[in-house]
């Protein structure tokens, strides 16, 4: 089922948590609303599910409008952060609640619910857990009953409030891929919130960046991540060297460096650059080289990689701290070491013409 | 009965005696023990021995006959049907009071917070005068009440309105910061799964506030039963009609009717014995139900307020 909201405000008192947001969700995709905390994502995911009322907007369900439409008939599957399971129920009673609710002309007997949760608990593959009391469970598992318990009532959309926020990094990688696959079997409309950047791109077909409640960028995980909007999104999936700089002609220059551009920038206009840390060759310090002079602080050996930290000179505008990742072999090659003199030649540069509002965003 | 007791105890460590670690002196421990244990049996052991033994000196015929005498019987009569009345109407008010607390914002929501707690703070002297300015002959609504021959003071809706009155917040009290720590994820989740109003009530909310609700009512039923001070304003002590045990109790004790004095009181201290065990017996299910797991569910430290006793 298709979601789409338009226009929605939210505010806290005088707090703004949605600013006039449009937004629309095709049917069957798994998509993830992605931001840093206090960013609006958690309020719009309840206005859809109806536990929060917009202070204006629409929020239409398959094109219909379900403003007026109470929770318990918006048939919205919810995963809240913390599971919400009923404790005082067996995990059985959990999952067969929604069914055993409804009311009796829609009921099924209890054979067919029997039937239900026991698939619906083969399907989150705990099928053996039925007896238990929540409390007995672990936090990965209390959140794959509340899965199940969503799914019972089989809900056109499913809703999933930063739904693996409460568990230890191992577990939430291992939900993360179970619900990918899960969601490739079910094909349900799903909408996941996260403020996980790695998180979103590795489980969403699609990934909505927020930011102060307003939508920053929408689109695929690499269309987000290569081609990145604006610097608050730049900023915020994955991490990133920031420069300030001029545009001069053709090129921009950056703390001494030249470096060539091909976007379409006024002359003579203040701009912040970024660069992925492997986006950064170093290259020895010698006269005549051009880049960004620097001075290595440390390094640090990731297996095949090693991330090193420089500082920038002050003298050139260089920002103070600067990470590059590069190969174990090129470290050994240059023979870096505590101290070396080098220069910093971006091989990518993402250039934004400076505002102030586009720079608070960015985040490093 | 009462004192404070608190009824999530938290994993403190519970064998720190058999840690060398923290392990006091022998002496320090046994003092402490002795101490408490002397004080228990000075102030409270012997005096609930005294009221049993007083009350049997003349033999147990004596002891029957003083609670089966006719003004006894209506004294604990008419002390049921108080609490009959009083505990129902507050179980429902509290649970109602606590729900909207709980789950609800609305404006004015600190002022019900706090007005809840008022029987609590004022003296129970006030309160029943509170009911004889309203509806006494010079009351407020006095001379409406007598124009319409509807008695309410010195006689017996007076009693259920001041019982009423100082035992109100005691499941409100009970419920609050229960609810308040519980949140409100799991009636969203009910709701959202289709569970209407009464459903999420029933089904979900009532499971878990059961032991704090039983907890608060036998609290409850111990003070309605046991009020003197409300009460005696707005009773008149009128023998046979308007008085509760504990009225009856201070009757024949002025009238130096020691032993029956006394019989009538060991059953109010029964009452409050089985009120104790009941109260053991919910604590114990309490922190069973929480140990069982639910820790982190549960992350607030509730210790419950004790529940300031009767003053007899």
């Amino acid at each position: 089922m298709s979601i789409s909201v338009k226009n929605i405000n939210k505010r806290f008192g005088d707090f703004v948590a949605l600013d006039n947001v449009t937004l629309d969700f095709p049917g069957g995709e798994l998509v993830a609303l992605l931001g840093p905390s206090g960013c609006g994502k958690t309020t719009l995911l309840r206005i859809i599910a109806g536990l929060e009322l917009a202070d204006s907007g629409t929020v239409l369900l398959e094109g219909e409008d379900a403003s007026s439409t109470h929770v318990r008939e918006r048939q919205v599957g919810f995963v809240f952060q913390h599971y919400a399971l009923f404790r005082h129920m067996t995990v059985f009673d959990n999952v067969a609640f929604g069914l055993r609710v409804k009311p009796r002309s829609q009921r099924p007997n209890e054979a067919v619910i029997r039937k239900k949760v026991h698939d619906l608990l083969a399907l989150v593959q705990l099928d053996w857990l039925a007896d238990r009391f929540p409390s007995q469970l672990s936090g990965g598992q209390r959140q794959r009953i509340a899965l199940a318990r969503a799914l019972a009532v089989e809900p056109r959309v499913l809703l999933l409030d930063e739904p693996f926020g409460a568990l230890d990094a191992q577990v939430r990688k291992e939900l993360r891929r179970w619900l990918r696959r899960l969601h490739d079997e079910l094909h349900i409309t799903s909408i996941f919130v996260t403020h996980d950047q790695e998180e979103a791109l590795e489980v969403a077909d699609r990934v909505v960046l927020m930011n102060k409640g307003h939508v920053e960028q929408i689109g695929t995980p690499d269309e987000v991540y290569d081609a990145p909007a604006t610097p608050f999104v730049y900023g915020f999936l994955g991490a990133v060297n920031l420069f300030h700089g001029r545009v001069d002609g053709e090129h921009v220059t950056l703390a001494g460096h030249a470096h060539r551009h091909d976007e379409r920038l006024s002359n003579g206009a203040q701009v912040i650059a970024f660069a992925r840390p492997h986006e950064l060759d170093i290259v020895l310090d010698a006269p005549n080289v051009e880049g960004i002079a620097a001075t290595v602080i440390r390094i640090l050996n990731f297996g095949a990689t090693s991330r090193i930290e420089l500082a920038g000179d002050a003298d050139s505008g260089a920002p103070a701290y600067v990470e590059v990742e590069t190969s174990r072999v090129r470290v050994r090659e240059l023979s870096l070491a505590e101290g070396s003199r080098v220069r910093l030649v971006p091989s990518q540069l993402k250039v934004f013409e400076q505002s102030p509002a586009a720079t608070e965003g960015a985040a490093l | 009965m009462a004192g404070a007791a608190a009824l999530y105890v938290h994993a403190a460590p519970r064998h720190y005696e058999d840690n060398p670690a923290t392990r006091e002196t022998p002496w320090i421990k046994w003092i402490i023990v002795g101490i408490s244990l002397a004080f228990f049996a000075l102030f409270l052991l012997l005096p609930l021995t005294v009221v049993f033994s007083e009350g049997l000196r003349k033999g147990w015929a004596a002891y029957f006959a003083a609670l089966i005498d006719d003004d006894a019987l209506s004294a604990i009569q008419l002390t049921l049907i108080a609490a009959a009345i009083a505990v129902p109407l507050n179980l429902v008010f509290g649970v109602a009071a606590s729900w909207s607390i709980a789950k609800f914002d609305f404006r004015g929501k600190q002022v019900l917070t706090t007005l809840i707690d008022l029987p609590f703070s004022v003296s129970p002297v006030v309160s029943g005068l509170i009911y004889v300015l309203m509806f006494g002959a010079q009351g407020w609504f006095g001379p409406w009440l007598q124009a319409h021959d509807i008695k309410i003071i010195f006689a017996i809706p007076g009693i259920v309105l001041a019982t009423i009155f100082v035992t109100f917040p005691f499941v409100a009290r009970e419920l609050i910061p229960l609810m308040q720590a519980q949140g409100k994820e799991e009636e969203e989740a009910a709701i959202v799964l289709g569970a209407n109003g009464w459903q999420t009530f029933w089904h979900v909310t009532l499971p878990n506030i059961k032991w704090g609700l039983i907890y608060g009512v036998v609290l409850c039923n111990a003070r309605a039963m046991g009020e003197f001070g409300a009460v005696s304003v707005v009773s008149g002590h009128i023998r046979g009609y308007t008085n509760t045990m504990p009225l009856h109790i201070e009757i024949l004790y002025n009238e130096y009717k020691l032993s029956a004095a006394f019989a009538v009181a060991s059953l109010l201290a029964m009452l409050a014995l089985v009120t104790l065990v009941i109260k053991t017996w919910v604590e114990w299910n309490m922190t069973r139900q929480t140990s069982h797991g639910s820790v982190q569910d549960l992350p607030a430290v509730l210790s419950t307020r004790g529940a300031a006793s009767g003053d007899k």
